[in-house]
């Protein structure tokens, strides 16, 4: 029969030799190579007393963040949860109510923001829908959980602390296109606002 | 000549003995799950255990408490009694071969002879073997109790592949003891002084002793009866908490007692080389024997273990094919060489 391509092999059914049909020469070949791995290092990093290095950019637990100021930046447009291909993502949004100028950077934002961290598959595509730059993931490992319910995390662990100092730094992540862009202080985007009073929606526009 | 005790202090005395092999066959079988563990995990780059004390030493403990914690499940349509003779036999029959192997050279106090064996049966060998055959009830009756069809062909499996490898275990024993002269292990042991291993005039016999040393103990790669692949657990697929650990239990320490039966008949025993060079006392030689007894018994151990992650499991009829048409013609030829030479050398030699 003609062969149809030029790898295939003509299967042999060679006759064992006499040393190979006594099998133990090659058992005590296969005993000599797992003895030779007794002494070699294991390949295991004990996980909770070492971590293995990860990278920069490795996506892990998200991050809701707030400005310079310490208003949150989430506008609850609900871009991240449409772009998810998880479906992971759930918000409910809010007016600003008059006072809450610190604590919203915009008029509307996320009441309820939850992110189910079992369904969720660390893609990024949230982070690059929010128009806002107000979700990233950063390279903190979700730990441990024993209910199913505490892996849904609401905005008591997604939002970063107020404190300066405790806010979580994901200018790593960043493209370089983004840090161009932010170079430029005339986008209403990149303007740094002081609590006190709304940004100017009209200025914002007059901008672009 | 010393007197070998008697009376009052001899029943205590060996009831003192039955206990402590007792206690150490299961501290070892104990000790050699973690070890099983331990070296499949280095064999394969791993750790292994090393949550439970330092290096993970406490994990028999945990183990054992788990199995003791976990719910007891008894099947509605099992036979309940041999259902629970099952493992108890097998863990039984496992423990009972202890009583004839010498641990060590006598011990002397008082002027008084100590053996280190709990019993020196003049038929030690047969008993061994009986004993060991009894033990294949075990297995049979938890498989067939189970009222499953998983167990049932463990059962079968098991009981099938003991009695084949038997038949070869048997004549390489023979062997031996036409070799030896006797059936009693002390008798065994105590010939092999010096360098005059058994290993030396039976070089094929051991081979054959130990492959079917491994097939009894039902150990990789001829752990067909419980193969999890094919049978799901095999004999034991029904059985849950203690149970189950009394199966996995008397595993290793079968695994120990082979290993101990194997070191007396062809590794010398308790005996090492030149020891009498720097060892006079008695008493530190029977020290020093059972170290050595012991150490010889952890590398037959080991080298159960290094198997069993080396070697893939038989096929059923590559096993059958081994057993029958391999073990058996060779352990024949085994006999059919050695009767000769020994006839050659009680004939010329006059011993």
């Amino acid at each position: 029969m003609q062969a149809l391509t030029k790898r295939s092999k003509v299967v042999v059914n060679k006759q064992l030799s006499f040393v190979e049909k006594l099998y133990l020469p090659a058992i005590l070949g296969g005993m000599r190579i797992t003895l030779t791995h007794l002494f070699k290092k294991s390949a295991t990093v004990k996980y909770p007393e070492k971590k293995r290095a990860i990278s920069n950019v490795y996506r892990g637990q998200h991050v809701l963040k707030r400005d310079e100021n310490g208003a949150e930046r989430c506008t609850a447009c609900g871009l991240c949860a449409v772009a998810c291909p998880a479906e992971a993502i759930t918000m409910l949004s809010a007016e600003r109510k008059k006072g809450e100028e610190a604590l919203y950077r915009e008029e509307k934002y996320a009441s309820v923001y939850e992110i189910n961290m079992l369904r969720c598959i660390f893609c990024g595509l949230c982070e690059e829908a929010c128009p806002k730059e107000a979700i990233f993931l950063t390279n903190r490992i979700v730990p441990v959980e024993f209910e199913r319910n505490d892996f849904i995390y609401g905005k008591d662990k997604l939002v970063e602390p107020m404190e300066k100092d405790k806010r979580i730094d994901v200018s790593i992540r960043e493209t370089t296109e983004v840090a161009e862009f932010k170079k430029h202080n005339e986008y209403g985007h990149n303007q740094v606002w002081d609590g006190s009073k709304a940004i100017d929606t009209k200025k914002k526009k007059k901008a672009h | 000549m010393l007197l070998v005790i008697s009376g009052t202090t001899f029943i205590i005395y060996k009831v003192i003995l039955a206990v402590a092999v007792f206690a150490v066959s299961l501290g070892v079988a104990a000790y050699a799950t973690y070890g099983e563990r331990k070296i499949a995990a280095f064999l394969q780059d791993r750790v292994g255990p090393d949550r439970a004390g330092p290096f993970g030493l406490l994990q028999p403990l945990a183990d054992g408490v788990k199995m003791f914690m976990k719910e007891e499940i008894i099947p509605t349509v099992s036979n309940k009694a041999l259902f629970i003779l099952g493992p108890s036999l097998f863990m039984i029959t496992a423990l009972l071969t202890g009583a004839v192997i010498p641990w060590g050279p006598d011990l002397v106090i008082g002027g008084e002879r100590y053996p280190l064996q709990v019993t020196d049966v003049n038929i030690g060998v047969l008993y061994l073997l009986g004993v060991v055959s009894v033990g294949v009830y075990g297995i049979m009756l938890g498989g067939w109790a189970s009222n499953n069809k998983y167990s049932l062909m463990g059962a079968l499996r098991a009981s099938s592949q003991m009695i084949s490898y038997e038949i070869a275990m048997g004549l390489s024993v023979i062997a031996l003891v036409m070799v030896t002269g006797t059936l009693s292990l002390r008798e065994i042991a105590d010939q092999q002084t010096s360098w005059h291993w058994n290993i030396i005039y039976q070089p094929l016999g051991f081979l054959i002793f130990f492959i079917c040393a491994l097939a009894e103990t039902n150990r990789a790669p001829f752990d067909l009866p419980e193969c999890e692949t094919e049978l799901v657990g095999g004999y034991h697929t029904e059985y849950s908490s203690m149970k189950l650990g009394l199966f996995l239990f008397s595993e290793y320490i079968n695994m120990f007692i082979s290993s101990a039966v194997m070191a007396t008949f062809y590794f010398g025993g308790y005996n090492m080389p030149f020891i009498g060079r720097w060892v006079s006392d008695p008493n530190w030689l029977a020290f020093w024997g059972v170290i050595f007894f012991f150490g010889k018994i952890i590398f037959f151990i080991f080298t159960f273990m290094w198997i069993r992650w080396t070697l893939p499991r038989f096929r059923y009829d590559q096993l059958m094919n081994l057993g029958w048409k391999i073990l058996i013609p060779l352990a024949i030829f085994n006999l059919a060489v050695v009767t000769p030479l020994i006839m050659l050398a009680f004939g010329k030699l006059k011993f």
